[in-house]
């Protein structure tokens, strides 16, 4: 379920070659110029302080809380968010917050497959219609058309039918069901950067196809890629989590974050935390990584 | 313009049939055995009969190769015929047909509202000369579109059906029940409406003949609405055909959450029940449905810009 419009414009694939997105901070003057240029933007601050806490809690959740996701207290049924309980605690007694901390890695992990399925097939299918052009180029993008005429949560439910439930499965089918917009972006990154100059030179001295496409195209053609990657890292996001909310992702009592949100569900009447502040997590991950896919789309280079 | 009609007449049935022979791969070819996945949903264990098997194998024809299936099943699809339901033994067709304007109510009523909250949302924030009033309009669709439907959904049956008691949680009854799911519905695709016709409304505004209407004494209002809206709501239209098919797959999650009765929550059920041909007619339909929304888009564009002529090579373009 694609929720971000990628339309082509917005990644900015009219950009000429020469201005394509600065390289990472290396020297000292890099590192404070990122400083400056995250000081200027509280709200892209913020993203980054998040996302960051995200992948901390996915592979070291011991760091913010002690609590077994898994062990409830039943005597502590239904208590609301408090000190003790940030998130509350749902009906058997299990602290909410350590479940929504514990589940950042299974979400993330699925999330991650998602967008590597679609990065890599996506991008393999871009390249080489761009590169081979010709036959090969309209079978493949015709191709592509179709996956997009099909919309993207029936793919993935079309996949999961065929695949079965499981964490994993889901995010192959999210990923899948993406593939379509990385081949297009990557087809027209291919494209623009094999047009260019360097490129006629550097086949003008010999060299060879591999050479040519190793060293020229794909570092100057992805660019706009791992900023579409960033874009489909929150919208994987959602997709999963709507999946695993519909009960296909992993069986309980695994803490995925869908699945929080569907079993918070069958309380909503007296326990609200169940449901809202999981659902949270979700939402702040998923702006932050969007805030972070905006920086990254030009407004870094554009700076002065 | 003939040519070009029939020219995207083909290409549309051409889209059709490679949709669904990608479903039919996936689907059919894909779970190795789809049989002993129909006869085992539902069951315990791997506890299935046999003879059971090889009586479904002759049913749905998987004892044959496989492109003599795929020529008889497609013969069959044109006809309209998708087969049984595995789990009802209903025709998957009239399933769907069934299920589809209850659906459709939901879907149009959220397009509806979509365009105008995100529409209005945009028109608002591009006119407005107050600074803080613009940049807290602007924010609002980013986190329309990272918020998930089902959190959003909940939360407002928490609102105003638990606390406040104005509206049903569940149900399919009447205009009331409608509101709620339409409006969640709503959420991420009106947010999307606002990004699109913001940035097309904020070109437009550059443009000379605004300048020269302004010159003239129209008044700021007026030259807003009359000259910029219409010339920027027409990239806009272009994503509809997205938005649509957004809004019929968004169904499955919206109708989960409110208990609607509905072409989602027969999705929903029939990925549950592994039931391959109702999933397999709702992944085509859903192809169905962005094909003619496309269609119909492209066709009615020239007739809305003048300035797109249909060239003689059955292409359109600017002129």
């Amino acid at each position: 379920m694609s929720q971000s419009l990628v339309d082509d414009t917005a990644l900015g694939l009219a950009r000429p070659v020469d201005t394509a997105p600065g390289p990472e901070p290396r020297s000292r003057g890099d590192v404070r110029r990122l400083l400056r240029f995250l000081a200027r933007r509280p709200g892209l601050l913020l993203s980054v302080v998040v996302l960051v806490l995200v992948v901390l809690a996915s592979f070291w959740p011991g760091l913010f809380t002690s609590q077994d996701p898994l062990k409830g207290v039943p005597a502590q049924n239904f208590r609301g968010p408090s000190a003790h309980h940030w998130f509350g605690t749902d009906e058997l007694g299990r602290d909410v917050f350590s479940r929504v901390v514990h589940g950042a890695q299974l979400s993330l992990k699925a999330t991650l497959i998602a967008v590597l399925v679609a990065f890599v097939v996506g991008g393999l299918l871009g390249v080489v219609a761009g590169f081979v052009g010709r036959w090969v180029d309209d079978v493949l993008m015709r191709f592509v058309d179709v996956l997009l005429s099909i919309p993207a949560l029936f793919m993935s439910l079309a996949l999961v039918t065929a695949l079965g439930y499981g964490t994993v499965k889901v995010a192959v089918a999210v990923g899948i069901a993406s593939v379509a917009s990385f081949a297009r972006v990557a087809r027209a990154e291919v494209l623009r950067v094999r047009q260019a100059v360097f490129v006629e030179a550097s086949r003008a001295s010999g060299a060879r196809w591999y050479s040519v496409l190793g060293r020229h195209v794909l570092p100057n053609a992805a660019g706009p890629v791992i900023v579409l990657a960033t874009l489909d890292f929150g919208s994987s996001i959602l997709a999963v989590s709507a999946l695993s909310f519909l009960g296909y992702g992993a069986p309980p009592p695994a803490p995925e974050w869908g699945t929080l949100i569907s079993d918070g569900r069958n309380y909503l009447a007296n326990a609200w935390w169940l449901t809202a502040l999981p659902g949270l997590a979700i939402a702040a991950t998923v702006l932050a990584t969007n805030r972070i896919a905006r920086a990254l789309d030009g407004e870094w280079s554009r700076q002065p | 313009m003939r040519r070009y009609v029939i020219k995207r007449l083909a290409q549309a049935v051409g889209v059709l049939w490679a949709a669904y022979t990608v479903s039919f791969l996936v689907l059919d070819y894909l779970p190795g055995d789809p049989v002993t996945a129909m006869a085992s949903a539902g069951m315990d264990s791997g506890q299935v009969d046999p003879q059971q098997i090889a009586a479904l194998r002759h049913e749905y024809g998987f004892d044959k190769p496989v492109l003599v299936q795929y020529a008889e099943y497609l013969g069959r699809a044109v006809r309209g015929d998708f087969g049984d339901s595995v789990s009802t033994g209903r025709a998957v067709t009239s399933t769907l047909a069934d299920a589809l304007p209850q659906t459709l109510q939901l879907t149009g009523t959220a397009l509806l509202l979509a365009v105008l909250l995100g529409g209005g949302l945009a028109v608002v924030a591009t006119y407005t000369t107050q600074r803080w009033l613009r940049q807290l309009l602007l924010s609002l669709p980013p986190l329309g579109v990272s918020v998930p439907t089902f959190w959003v959904g909940l939360l407002l049956v928490e609102l105003f059906s638990f606390r406040l008691h104005w509206f049903p949680a569940f149900g399919n009854d009447g205009l009331r029940g409608l509101v709620l799911p339409a409006l969640t519905l709503a959420v991420p695709t009106g947010a999307q409406v606002a990004q699109v016709l913001a940035k097309s409304l904020l070109t437009a505004l550059d443009q000379a003949y605004i300048e020269t209407a302004r010159a003239k004494g129209a008044d700021r209002w007026r030259v807003h609405l009359r000259h910029a809206l219409r010339n920027a709501s027409l990239p806009a239209l272009t994503v509809v055909g997205l938005l649509v098919g957004q809004l019929i797959a968004g169904s499955v999650v919206v109708e989960t959450v409110f208990s609607r009765d509905g072409l989602g929550r027969v999705t929903a059920a029939a990925v549950t029940a592994q039931d391959i041909p109702l999933v397999q007619g709702v992944v085509v339909f859903g192809a169905l449905i962005f094909v003619t929304t496309n269609l119909v888009v492209d066709l009615v564009y020239p007739l809305l810009d003048p300035r797109i002529v249909v060239a003689s090579n059955g292409r359109a373009a600017l002129a």
